[in-house]
């Protein structure tokens, strides 16, 4: 077991509204999980939870997060952090602000297996340049020494990647990877990212709004709405037909290749029934 | 393919000669400063009562002599020119260049660790900018005597809040983006990734500001001295000349417009200087 989420809560400081409502995951050593959701359902909140990066104004209330085995919300903030470094990466949504414009591409690749990893800066690298040619980024001597501006958004993200996966780390969270991008850069990318899990055997948590590239990617989806976990299935067991009235209107609100057709809105019924789940749900923490 | 020549923007040329031009008359001012003991014609304070008043060499009864004439008393307004511009220049570097240092690491610290650093430095800004800055420099002053060291730190202790400001914003901006966000996962400690990550992006801004600033700063020392309130009355500033001219404007116009127009120039200069570095440092703008 990779990756364990357990009961993970989390709101907005003093005493704001919950974000998180006990949310457990499990992903396992070269497995993808699909986080799905609308926008503003926590999806985004899970992945920055793990990693230690949550918004200011977010604060974890409860749960576990065992990575290899090991509690990271128990551990003091420097050896979380050295943690994390050392076996997780981050793929992030927007690849035009998820590169440092003022640094050479090649430096912000190496500079982590340097200072983090303790690689002399010579293997570093070299493996920097492998990365770039695994993620076939054109002339990869050249690119190393670009600035992200001289680069086109979808050789960003591919920078992205390869500096996700240059370490070989056990966890990646792939954050909206390809939401700002253009449909036709999409499809390679999610491909990447796909090619590069599976060769190395890597964790992936990979966070989408879109079913449709979650099909291709992930083996397992969870479906969260307002921070709850509403189902969590097999791939292929999901798309076929899932059981929670949610996940169910969520499907149907999406385009799938596969069953072309109109698309319908989430019913209003199915939303008052999901809320209502997580009133409940708010209460029997109130009391408990 | 990766495009490593972007087509060049259109102001690119018009940049270019900006910050030449600019950059050529601050160095010449530069050399000038440090060389004055030995280049200037004539002793800044020496008096020729027999002299006095005498217009521009190329202007009838303009003496080869004095090139830009002598003022009341009869001292060579070049020399006087050349040596005022040691004490604007200097008040320029030192006093930009703290009040950069100072509002920078205090906008930075604010932008990017927010929290209470930032609502301390936020409130003491506002409260400061509250205070008007004449009064401040006038009381200043009076407190510390004339001097120097008095304008620098005028200049400072007024100025910083621009800085302060706007470095604060910009590192807000920048701390919001993906890659703080990477750089932190990456284990980069949050000092390391204000320090590596964001101050270099906040650069160009703030190196932008610092050469304003030194035009603010030279013209605080021309009001300051204006009003006499600067450096002893003896050695020469260009608001002092500017002041004694203003008594002799209507017999000898060059007193007064020579110290104007290298005040005017010397400003404007740093003015374009911030903008063309700017530009070129600045790495989505190049």
């Amino acid at each position: 077991m990779t990756l364990e989420v357990r009961g993970l809560s989390a709101r907005v400081r003093g005493g704001g509204p919950p974000v998180l409502r006990a949310v457990s995951l499990r992903v396992e050593a070269g497995e993808a999980l699909g986080l799905v959701g609308e926008s503003g359902a926590g999806k985004s909140m899970v992945g920055r939870a793990v990693l230690g990066i949550l918004p200011r104004a977010v604060e974890v209330t409860a749960g576990e997060v065992f990575l290899d085995g090991v509690d990271l919300l128990r551990l003091p903030e420097a050896e979380r952090r050295a943690r994390v470094g050392r076996i997780c990466a981050l793929i992030p949504q927007d690849p035009l602000s998820a590169l440092n414009p003022s640094r050479r591409v090649g430096r912000q690749v190496v500079d982590p297996l340097v200072e983090v990893l303790g690689w002399d800066r010579a293997r570093a690298e070299a493996r920097a340049r492998e990365a770039f040619e695994e993620v076939r980024l054109p002339d990869p001597g050249r690119t190393l020494r670009a600035y992200p501006h001289e680069l086109s958004g979808g050789q960003r993200q591919r920078v992205l990647i390869a500096a996700a996966f240059a370490a070989s780390p056990r966890l990646v969270v792939a954050d909206e990877p390809t939401t700002a991008l253009d449909v036709t850069v999409q499809r390679g990318i999610v491909g990447l990212i796909r090619e590069m899990q599976a060769r190395r055997g890597t964790a992936l948590l990979f966070v989408t709004h879109d079913l449709g590239i979650a099909s291709k990617v992930c083996a397992r989806i969870a479906v969260l709405y307002a921070g709850l976990v509403v189902e969590e299935s097999d791939a292929r067991a999901f798309f076929r037909g899932p059981v929670h009235p949610y996940a169910r209107a969520l499907l149907e609100a999406s385009p799938r290749p596969d069953a072309p057709g109109a698309l319908r809105p989430v019913p209003e019924a199915v939303v008052r029934a999901v809320r209502a789940e997580a009133a409940a749900f708010d209460r029997t923490v109130r009391h408990g | 393919m990766v495009d490593l020549h972007p087509v060049r923007p259109a102001g690119r040329r018009r940049a270019g000669w900006r910050l030449r031009l600019s950059a050529g008359w601050l160095l010449l001012l530069a050399l000038v400063a440090v060389l004055a003991p030995w280049i200037a014609p004539h002793d800044p304070l020496a008096q020729d009562l027999f002299a006095g008043r005498l217009p521009p060499a190329w202007m009838e009864g303009g003496d080869a002599l004095y090139l830009l004439g002598t003022d009341s008393l009869g001292r060579d307004v070049l020399s006087r020119l050349m040596h005022a511009s040691r004490v604007a220049l200097a008040v320029a570097l030192v006093a930009g260049t703290l009040t950069a240092l100072l509002g920078t690491a205090l906008g930075l610290l604010a932008g990017f660790l927010r929290g209470w650093t930032d609502r301390v430095v936020s409130r003491l800004v506002d409260v400061w900018m509250a205070f008007p800055p004449v009064l401040f420099s006038i009381l200043l002053v009076a407190v510390a005597g004339a001097g120097l060291w008095t304008i620098v730190l005028a200049v400072v202790l007024i100025d910083w809040t621009r800085f302060a400001r706007v470095v604060r914003a910009e590192a807000m901006a920048q701390g919001a983006m993906d890659y703080v966000a990477s750089a932190r996962v990456a284990g980069r400690s949050r000092l390391g990734t204000m320090l590596h990550e964001v101050l270099p992006n906040v650069l160009p801004v703030a190196l932008a500001m610092l050469t304003l600033e030194m035009g603010i700063a030279v013209i605080v020392e021309a009001i300051l001295s204006f009003v006499n309130l600067s450096i002893p009355t003896d050695d020469a500033t260009w608001g002092g000349m500017i002041a004694e001219g203003r008594a002799s404007i209507h017999q000898a116009w060059w007193v007064l417009a020579f110290p104007l127009l290298a005040l005017f120039l010397t400003v404007l200069a740093f003015g374009q200087l911030g903008e063309g570095l700017r530009e070129r440092l600045d790495p989505v703008l190049r």
